[in-house]
Formats: structure tokens, C-alpha cells, sequence
């Protein structure tokens, strides 16, 4: 006899099918928010679960902050192509040379923050209502608050303390015009789930989560890529280190780690010992205690 | 690690602002070694400013600036942990009764409950008032953690009193599986070890209870309901003949071959095929996410819902549901909502108010018909088109519903159908 009960994988991806499905459904213009990210690959390989044998009914937008990682764009353009999918590009540098933001200055300067004002310009401008992203609540403590279908307002913001409650599988999409949605199909999944289940569907993902030799400098407590786009300060030191990363963001800010992990497997069973958050390695999140959810107030992932 | 056979489950936890629920959640997580050094490391500091001594665990699951400059969690905030033995998600939510709309959210997917009960207070307002939360949503399991058993000696006769009193208030209530733990949340009695200070407790600890519960039957695997969320049609010239049904099982099982009827219509047919992506199933069961094609060529669309022609809800568009008020904004009698069904998006009024329940008394008041933030009341409903519903109690799925406020937009009251 068989048994009439999933395994933890395949509830998590049943879920995310559902929620999947009903942003298609009550959504006229939904949109994945795509980084190129090992979170957002999950996401859209889901959707494509979700919708077989028929395309999937989203557009990919990929908010281009113009520091990325070369392997990203190049994984990103391939996807695309084989999916047949729709991309979308907003520029911060487009943003930047419109005057809409300005770029930080000094050592730390990133456009992580001016992806904000890009994001939610590129989200009028297509008129998206509905953004589907591959935040996580296990990633950081404000996200361990959001809904599945989150409720932003005419200005883009997030209200924490006022969110609509999400009872069983009822979703309230619900909005007046010019008022978008966000929606995060994988909320209940881990940063473990994440890479069992690429192992286990054997998810093509970009290079760079792969142990590597790199370029590198050691800078707020890891392994910051040598770039372009990086300024140096004089005491710091260029060394080469076999290394690979965690998350994928902007080259400028994103922290690799030192690791022998070059198998899909190799790095499930290397999360699984880790002892770190993986966002332990993203500077954005060390500003302050309350970094993200400002930032998500505003408007951010 | 290997987990590919191990279930997920979701469970709340509910009790007052000072029965150390944070701290009970802090400790089962530290303890689990599900906490990462960095975030030990910043509630270190964090405890520190503040002038605590040692590390105050409940800090792990306060998320947002203004809960952890107040103190107290104001929101509902998911959490993770695995074991060996299975994957667990937390529903922490708020226990003040401003914050009752956020229990009812938290439960209403929960396979169990953890209502935390302080040993020097016993049973008091607010566990009558979760209690009843956790009958009424119908959590298949309850597990009353007796905390802060350090200070009353380790007591196994307060223990016993207060597992007494419990099941005064309990066997008024429908509430199927319960188990009492005695712990002490600051200390990790029983949370995770086996408390040392309690040689006279033989039950289990915590951890070992929520990864021992027989969750399996939790979904309803009688009744086949399956709601359809929206049609594939394919572009493409390889599948030009497809149209499948997509949606969610939300109780029982379908097999190919199946004699079926889709309801509200009641065209009936024949499954031909299950599958999802390039799997083929002979069988699908709750909760798989899955498309269905038909023999015949119906009318099939959103919200509509496929069920076996022998095993059919009520279709209805009357009935008595159990609400939650959800909302800063009292209900207007008469006025319309929009109300959420499964897939079905209809209209509906609240024609009466039967009753509204005192939660702390468990009696019904049958005076006061008003229905405000945090109220529980039976009240009657009327919508434009029939539902497809079952007894909330028979099935969580497909006898719930939410109402929205269309001037608002807003979700304002979760419903049980009675």
C-alpha cells in the first residue's frame, strides 16, 4: 500500500505551486523578481512546475544595479533564452544618470540601497501588480514576518503592523490602482530546503556558488570579490582564495567564503554544518540591527 | 543529512506576554542547535545594552524595531528548525487580547498548539481564551507546557493541580489530542533534555513530543476536494489537446479513472490523467499540487471544484459560519463583503447574529449582537452564488472562509462554516 503523506520537499514545493498559481490567477500583470540568485532560480524553475506543459504566465525582472557578477548576467541571459520568457530590465544606472537617486560615497558606498527607487520605478513603468520574489523567512528577522501575498501601498511601502492577516489558503489580493503586491512563493523554505531541493531537481545554478580560485580582499569579516568596482584602502591586501558563495548580490558587497565545496552535494552537506547565517556574509544586512526592515519599509526585496 | 522521508510540521504557540514563550522558543532553538553564531553573537550584544544577565534567548524571536524596543511580539513571526526526525515551522504568535486576529492566523494552518500556562498563576483568562481558539480552529493537537517550574520547586502536585484545572475548561471544548509537559523554558527542563529536577515526570520532553505526534491524519484523506485555481491551455503545438485543471488537493484522493462531477455545474466525467511538470501519477492525494485532464470537454474554470460523484460537499448559498473579527472596523450589519472560498471569490452579507461567544467564559452571550475587533460570533451568512462547503470541522480546508471589505480592501473576519 502506498503511503498518503508528502515528505517535507515536496509539501514545501506543493505550497509554492499553489501560491504560484494564485498569483497568476488574481493578478493581471505579475512579474518574477529575478537576481540570478540561487532563490529567485528556485523560484522560477517552480513556476515552471507550476503552469507545465504550458509557459509560464510571468515576465522575469532582473533589477540590474550594474555591479554584478559577469557569471550572473551570463546565467541570466541563458535561462531566459531557454525558457522563452519575457525579460525586464530596470537600471540603477539609468536611475543614477536620471537623477532619480545618487550614488553613496566613501569605502563602503553600495547601490544596494538605490535598487529601492529602480525597483519601484521599473514596477510603474510595466505597470506590474504583483512582484514575485524568493525572500525568505528564515533569511532575516524582519522577512520572518512577511505574508505570502504582501500588501504594498501607492509609494511602495510595507507596512509591518498593518499587514492583512493570511488565514489557510486564503490569499486577499485585493488592491486599489496604482498599489502593488509582492509575493513569496518559497516563505517557508530554508537556506538547507533551498540546496536539497536544487540537489535533489538538480537545478542548473550560476558558478560562483561553486568553490573557486579568486581575487579577493578580507573586509568586514569575508572574503569581498576584487572588482572593478571596488576601491581599495591601503592597507588592504589582494590574496587569492579558493572560495564560494553563499548568496549572490551585488559583486561590491557580497562575501565569499572560503570552501572545497564544487559538488551540488558537497555544498548541501557543507550548509548543513555551517555555523554561520548566510547573510552573516552580506554587508547591506550589517548596517545596523533594523538594516532590513528599513529597507522593506521602503520598498526593497 | 538525509530527510527525504521526513514530514514538516507546523505548529503556534500561544500564552501571555510574560509566561516566557519567547524564551521557550529561544531555548528550543538553541537547544536544537538551530541558532547560527551570528545571531547569537548580536543578541549577546544586544542583551548586554540592555543590561541583562546572561543571554536572554527571547531576543531570537523578536523581529521588528518596535517589538524589541517595547519587549513584546507584536506580530505573528514564522520560524524554522529541523531535527533528524522532522521539519518544523513556528507560528509565534502575540497572547494579549488586542492580538487575538494573530492567534487565529497563526492556528489556522497549525498541525498543533503549545499553550503555555505559568506554574504560579495556573490556568488563567487568556489560556481559557486560547484554549478555545485552538478547539475552534480545530488544531489536531494540543500540548500545554506547565513553564516556569523552577519556581514553584519543581512541584509535581502543582503540576497535578493545574492539569486539573485545564481539563475543567478542556472537556468543554473539542479538542482531540492533548498532552501536559512540565518545563521550565529559562533552565531547558524538558524543552529539549529530559529535566533532571523532575525525576517524577515520565512523559516526554517537548521536542521529543512534536516529533513523535501522529500528524499523517491530520488532512482529511476521505473526501476528495479539488478546487480549481486556473486552466492550462497550452500554446504549443505538441500539446495543442491539453487542458488541465491546476489546484491544490485540499482533502482526500483522486485517482485516474475516477468518476467525477464538478461542482457548481454538476457535468460529470471521468479523470484521465494527474500529473504535475513531467510526472504522470496514477493517484494524487491532499496536499499534492497537481493538473487534471477530463475524458469529456466541460466548461471548467476558477473556482469551480472537482469532486468524486459519490462523495459530494453541500452546495449552498446560506449557511451559519463561526467568525473572527479580524478588523479595527466593526461589522456593518447588512452591508456587503466580498468572501473567499477556496478559489471562489463571491459576495456575501451578514444577515444575522446568532450569538457572540464569551471567550472567557466559554458561554454564549445572546444580548450583544455588535461584532467588533478580536469578536467570536455565529452569525449567518448570504452570498450571490452557491459555495461548495463542508463542516470546518470535517474539513479545514474547504469550510473556511475570509471576508474582505471592499472599501478597504482589507481582510476583516475569518469564518468557520458550522
Amino acid at each position: 500500500m502506498n503511503k498518503y503523506y508528502l515528505n517535507y520537499l515536496d509539501e514545501l514545493e506543493s505550497e509554492a505551486i499553489f501560491v504560484l498559481r494564485e498569483v497568476a490567477a488574481q493578478f493581471e500583470n505579475p512579474v518574477i523578481l529575478f537576481s540570478g540568485g540561487k532563490d529567485s532560480i528556485v523560484v522560477t524553475y517552480l513556476a515552471q512546475k507550476a503552469f507545465y506543459p504550458a509557459k509560464m504566465p510571468f515576465a522575469l525582472l532582473h533589477v540590474d544595479t550594474g555591479h554584478n557578477f559577469p557569471e550572473t548576467i551570463e546565467f541570466r541571459d541563458k535561462l531566459v533564452n531557454s525558457l522563452g520568457v519575457q525579460l525586464l530590465v530596470g537600471s540603477v544606472q539609468d536611475s543614477i544618470d536620471d537623477g532619480r537617486v545618487a550614488e553613496e560615497k566613501g569605502k563602503n558606498a553600495s547601490r544596494n540601497v538605490l535598487q529601492i527607487t529602480t525597483l519601484l520605478d521599473t514596477v510603474e513603468k510595466y505597470k506590474i501588480d504583483c512582484a514575485i520574489g524568493g525572500g525568505r523567512r528564515d533569511e532575516e528577522k524582519a522577512r520572518a514576518k512577511e505574508r505570502f501575498f504582501s500588501h504594498r501601498d501607492e509609494f511602495g511601502q510595507w507596512d509591518p503592523k498593518n499587514q492583512r492577516p493570511e488565514l489557510w489558503n486564503l490569499f486577499n489580493g485585493k488592491q486599489f490602482k496604482g498599489e502593488h503586491f509582492r509575493a513569496f512563493p518559497i516563505s517557508n523554505w530554508t537556506e538547507m530546503d533551498v540546496w536539497n531541493y536544487i540537489n535533489r531537481e538538480q537545478l542548473a545554478i550560476p558558478s560562483l556558488y561553486f568553490a573557486h580560485e579568486r581575487e579577493v580582499i578580507w573586509r568586514d569579516d569575508a572574503w569581498i570579490p576584487l572588482s572593478e568596482h571596488i576601491k581599495l584602502d591601503a592597507n588592504e591586501i589582494v590574496s587569492t582564495k579558493r572560495i564560494r558563495f553563499r548568496t549572490l548580490g551585488d559583486i561590491t558587497i557580497t562575501g565569499g567564503i572560503e570552501s572545497d565545496a564544487d559538488t551540488l552535494e558537497k555544498i548541501v552537506d557543507e550548509v548543513s554544518t555551517m555555523r554561520l547565517t548566510e547573510r552573516g556574509n552580506r554587508s547591506d544586512d550589517k548596517r545596523s540591527e533594523s538594516a532590513m526592515e528599513d529597507r522593506k519599509r521602503e520598498g526593497y526585496f | 543529512m538525509e530527510l527525504h522521508n521526513s514530514q514538516l510540521l507546523r505548529f503556534t504557540t500561544a500564552g501571555s506576554v510574560d509566561d516566557g514563550k519567547s524564551t521557550l522558543i529561544g531555548r528550543l532553538l538553541y537547544d536544537s542547535k538551530s541558532i547560527f553564531e551570528d545571531q547569537l553573537s548580536s543578541i549577546e550584544t544586544t542583551s548586554k545594552k540592555k543590561g541583562h544577565e546572561g543571554v536572554d534567548l527571547a531576543l531570537f524571536t523578536d523581529g521588528l524595531r518596535d517589538e524589541r524596543e517595547q519587549g513584546i511580539t507584536i506580530d505573528v513571526a514564522y520560524r524554522y528548525f529541523t531535527t533528524p526526525k522532522r521539519k518544523f515551522i513556528i507560528a509565534d504568535t502575540p497572547g494579549h487580547i488586542q492580538y487575538t486576529r494573530n492567534m487565529v492566523t497563526g492556528a489556522s494552518t497549525a498541525n498543533a498548539a503549545i499553550i503555555l500556562i505559568d506554574a504560579r498563576n495556573g490556568v488563567i483568562e487568556q489560556t481559557k481564551r486560547h484554549s478555545f481558539i485552538a478547539s475552534l480552529l480545530q488544531i489536531p493537537h494540543i500540548i500545554v507546557c506547565v513553564n516556569k517550574m523552577d519556581l514553584v520547586e519543581y512541584s509535581e502536585k502543582r503540576f497535578n493541580e493545574i492539569v486539573e484545572e485545564f481539563e475543567v475548561i478542556s472537556s468543554k471544548l473539542m479538542i482531540k489530542d492533548v498532552h501536559f509537559i512540565p518545563i521550565s523554558a529559562l533552565d531547558g527542563d524538558n524543552v529539549v533534555n529530559r529535566s533532571e529536577n523532575m525525576p517524577w515526570f515520565s512523559g516526554a520532553p517537548m521536542l521529543h513530543t512534536l516529533e513523535t505526534l501522529h500528524i499523517s491524519s491530520d488532512i482529511n484523506k476521505v473526501d476528495a476536494r479539488f478546487p480549481v485555481q486556473t486552466v492550462i491551455r497550452p500554446q504549443s503545438d505538441e500539446h495543442r489537446d491539453y487542458r488541465g485543471y491546476a489546484g491544490r488537493l485540499e482533502s482526500g484522493i483522486l485517482r485516474v479513472g475516477d468518476d467525477i462531477t464538478v461542482l457548481p455545474s454538476g457535468f460529470t466525467s471521468k479523470i484521465k490523467s494527474i500529473n504535475c511538470f513531467e510526472t504522470n501519477y496514477q493517484e494524487a492525494f491532499a496536499p499534492m499540487s497537481v493538473s487534471i485532464t477530463l475524458e469529456n470537454d466541460i466548461d471548467i474554470s476558477r473556482g469551480d471544484m472537482i469532486v468524486r460523484s459519490n462523495n459530494q460537499p453541500t452546495c449552498s448559498q446560506e449557511f451559519d459560519v463561526m467568525i473572527c473579527w479580524l478588523n479595527n472596523n466593526s461589522a456593518r450589519p447588512g452591508a456587503k463583503y466580498s468572501i473567499k472560498h477556496t478559489s471562489n471569490d463571491q459576495k456575501a452579507i451578514i444577515k444575522e447574529v446568532v450569538y457572540k461567544m464569551d471567550i472567557n467564559a466559554i458561554e454564549r452571550n445572546n444580548e450583544d449582537k455588535s461584532i467588533n475587533m478580536n469578536d467570536i460570533c455565529r452569525v449567518k451568512i448570504r452570498t450571490t452564488k452557491p459555495l461548495m462547503i463542508d463542516e470546518y470541522r470535517d474539513n479545514r480546508m474547504t469550510g473556511s472562509i475570509i471576508l474582505v471589505d471592499d472599501a478597504t480592501n482589507e481582510t476583516v473576519a475569518a469564518g468557520m462554516v458550522i
